[in-house]
This record gives C-alpha cells, structure tokens and sequence, in this order.
C-alpha cells in the first residue's frame, strides 16, 4: 500500500534535530537510545538542502533541535538558510552555548522564535535535573539577552513527581521573562524516560492539581500568556494524539539524516527509516515505508478499529503501545479501552509511590565547549 | 476592539503565502493559522500605523459593506488573535 498526493496532506512541521551532543543529561531525554555520533551528523550543506526539499514539500514550521542545536558552530548560516527557504524558524535550546554575541547573530541570521527549556525554577532544582551545574544561572542570563533583543519567547516547562510543585513558579518566570507563550509539559515516558519512572512518575494528586493550576492561570493571563498543557499520560483516560496524527502532520530529520514520523520511532523494531542521503523527503513522506506503517486507520486492530475516537486520537502513541504492551499495533495502553489499562494503572501508582535515584543521560562523548560572554 | 486602537502583528508573527498549498497563512511561534480571504483581507490592512477604525472603514469601502458589519466580523477573529498573542495593539 502505498499513499498519493491526493489523499496524504503534504506536513506542517519539521523537527531537525541538528545533532544529539548536550551539555545537559535530563533523566527524561527523549533523543533515541542509540544516539547518533558527531561524526555521523549531517554537514551545513546537506541540512540546507533539507530545509529547501521541507519547504517545497509544504514545511510552514521548522523547530531546531537537538540535543542542544547551540552545540552545532554552523547554527547561524543554518538558520539564514531555512529563512531564505521560507521556513519559520524556531530554535528550541536549552540556552547552554548561547552567549550575547552569538544570540545577536541569530536575530541578524533571521531566527523567528526561542522555546527555551526549563528544568526547574530554582538553581538547586535545576542543576540537580539537568545535571549541569551552574546551569540554571546561565539560562537565566540568556533569558535576559532573549528578552533584550525581544525575540518571541515559549518557555518550556518540564515537570515530574520532583518539580511539580514548582509549576505556579514557572507560569510567573514566564511572566516575567515576558513570554508570551509557556509549554506546560509533563515527562512522557519513552526511551531514557522509561529508566526513571521510579524517580520521576507524577502521583495522581499531583496530576490533578496541575491540571486545576493550569486551568487557574489560563483564566487569569488571557491575552497575557498562551499555556499549552501536556498533562501527565498515565493518569489520563485517553491517549494524545500522537504527532497530530502519524506521517500526517509533522516529520521528524535525525542528526545522521533519518527521516522518522516522530522523534521516538526508533523504538519500534520493524520500522526502516530513508534517510535524506539517498532519498528525497517527498518520496519519504509519500511513500517511505516508516511513514505508511501507521498512517491513517487501515493499520488498527480492536478495539481502535470500531471506535468513535479513532479519528481523534488515532489509537494513541506506537511508541507507547511497543513499550508497554510489546505490540507497536496494539492501542495505547493509556486508553480505558486496552486491555492493558488496568495494569497500567497499577504500574504508574507503583512508580509514584516508589523511591529511586535519577539515573542520568550520560553522553558518550561529551565534547562541551562552555561559552565565553 | 475600539475604533481608536491600532493593532499590529508583533515579532516573530507574519503573513506567508504557502505555495504548495496556494493559500495564505499567518505564521506564529509554533503555529500556522490558515486564512480565509476575509482574514486576510484584514490582516493585510494592518500596519501598526492606522486605527481599527481606519482600516474597517477602508475595508468597508473596498468590499461595498457596512462599517459596522464589517467591524463586527473582523473584532471577533482579531480578539481571537489577541488571545493567543498573535497581534497586539497601541492604546
């Protein structure tokens, strides 16, 4: 089976993530297992050509990624280039390897739009999640300098059983950082997630009191802040919308040029990706063999198949149904209609209620240049 | 929106035109808003310069409609775009 311009809208959204080199190690990184070598990155030349191909193929919106994309040296001419492309560039950083000079440069190369991440509101939380030391300090100084320049700032929220109690903190930082958006988004657990859930799992109080703060705060800061809410998976009822729909909206360009529906397919074994070394992206797009594996319904077995919401949420996160349940096919367990809820529900009380060390994402070669002002 | 404010698009927030898919888009952090002509009729009227009022009354003119209705039509998506911080205003 195979998918026509007719039938499949050309994608939205592209993620490049430029490289997978970080100064941080997040418990909850969601790069791949297998991370790609520097060696194996995609040079300026190729990732131009991919911007121009995105930009061709319907990409409105690029978001910069990593790893940290900071870490990439040729950043600015990447960033000119998608613009000339015609893309809407959003540079989604940690803030670590941004200085003045080189955030002027962005702003001079055309760079559309910040997502600035946040590991927790105070310098001690922080450092601790992000296992970076002196961190959170350096953010906020590039906070500082973003709002000096007055790009558009999202500020990303990640929050866990450890930090959720800082979620009133982050909406105000916000605030006062001047952005105009926040991403309110709690830990999925996938890949390098997964070995934290001991450590990291929400309780379910705590997911609905998030729910009631974000709810709060949206009523009071309309017009003033935009809060886009991720709210805790295990704990809800059914599952998201992966991807907006698989292969139906976005596309995700690994630092080594494979061409993924989203960041975390690798984690399905009979997935093969093209990459952007030998195919094109619209031959990937519209017949690339990842792509077609689970896009639309034709894929669902019961109870997806039947079901009213089909179309809503198309049967949830694949990512999710091989982690779990060990069948990429099967629903999302977090559906009250798998199988596999109740005992999913059992694992995440489980998890809340456990204690455990953060277990870090240690890079295997870290090759971290700390940024002179 | 009163007839005295004037409203802008802030940074990192422009009109595209989507060749592939031969329409017309206001691009902002993160999201894409297709437009319909009305919406971009309106939205290619804003200039930071003139007031709302100025800019329905032009509209008004160019499309043969009351001022009023086409106030009324165009306040609503322009709040809309208010709320999620996709267009400011000068007092």
């Amino acid at each position: 089976m195979t998918a026509d311009p007719a039938t499949v809208r050309p994608p939205i959204a592209m993620l490049a993530e430029l490289t997978h080199r970080c100064p941080l190690s997040c418990p909850y990184c969601s790069n791949p297992l297998e991370l790609a070598r520097q060696e194996n990155e995609l040079d300026t030349e190729a990732w131009v050509d991919v911007f121009r191909q995105a930009a061709d193929l319907g990409v409105l919106q690029l978001h910069l990624s990593g790893g940290e994309p900071a870490s990439r040296r040729d950043l600015e001419p990447l960033i000119t280039a998608a613009r000339e492309a015609g893309l809407y560039t959003n540079l989604i950083t940690s803030g670590i390897g941004l200085t003045a000079r080189r955030l002027h440069a962005l702003d001079e190369a055309g760079l559309d739009h910040i997502q600035l991440s946040l590991q927790g509101t105070t310098a001690e939380m922080a450092d601790r999640i992000g296992g970076y030391r002196g961190g959170f300090d350096r953010k906020m100084k590039v906070a500082e300098w973003i709002g000096e320049i007055g790009f558009p700032l999202t500020l990303n929220a990640v929050l866990h059983r450890q930090n959720l109690h800082q979620l009133p903190r982050a909406i105000e930082m916000a605030v006062e950082m001047g952005a105009r958006r926040i991403e309110v988004a709690t830990v999925q657990f996938h890949g390098w997630a997964l070995r934290n859930r001991d450590a990291m799992m929400p309780t379910r109080e705590q997911a609905r009191e998030a729910d009631a703060i974000v709810a709060e705060a949206r009523a009071r800061l309309k017009g003033v802040l935009v809060i886009d809410y991720v709210p805790a998976d295990y704990h809800s009822n059914y599952p998201k919308r992966c991807m907006g729909g698989w292969g139906s909206t976005g596309l995700v360009v690994a630092p080594d040029g494979q061409v993924m529906p989203c960041h975390a397919a690798a984690s399905i074994p009979h997935l093969v990706f093209d990459n952007v070394r030998d195919t094109t992206l619209a031959q990937t797009w519209y017949h690339g063999g990842a792509f077609e594996a689970y896009r639309g319904t034709g894929w669902m077995q019961e109870p997806c198949a039947s079901c009213e919401r089909k179309r809503v949420d198309f049967g949830g996160c694949r990512c999710q149904a091989m982690a779990i349940v060990g069948d990429p096919d099967a629903t999302d367990p977090v559906c009250i209609k798998s199988p596999h809820r109740a005992a999913l529900t059992r694992q995440a009380d489980a998890h809340a209620a456990a204690e455990a060390d953060l277990v870090y994402r240690a890079m295997p070669h870290r090759q971290v240049t700390e940024p002179a002002d | 929106m009163e007839p005295g404010q004037i409203p802008y698009l802030p940074r990192g927030v422009r009109l595209h035109r989507d060749r592939v898919r031969d329409a017309w888009v206001l691009l902002a952090p993160e999201r894409a808003v297709s437009l319909d002509m009305v919406g971009h009729a309106v939205l290619s009227e804003i200039d930071g310069i003139r007031s709302f009022g100025e800019i329905t009354a032009a509209l008004a003119a160019r499309y043969d409609a009351s001022p009023a209705q086409i106030a009324s039509d165009a306040s609503g998506f322009l709040r809309a775009l208010r709320d999620r911080r996709f267009l400011e205003v000068h007092p």
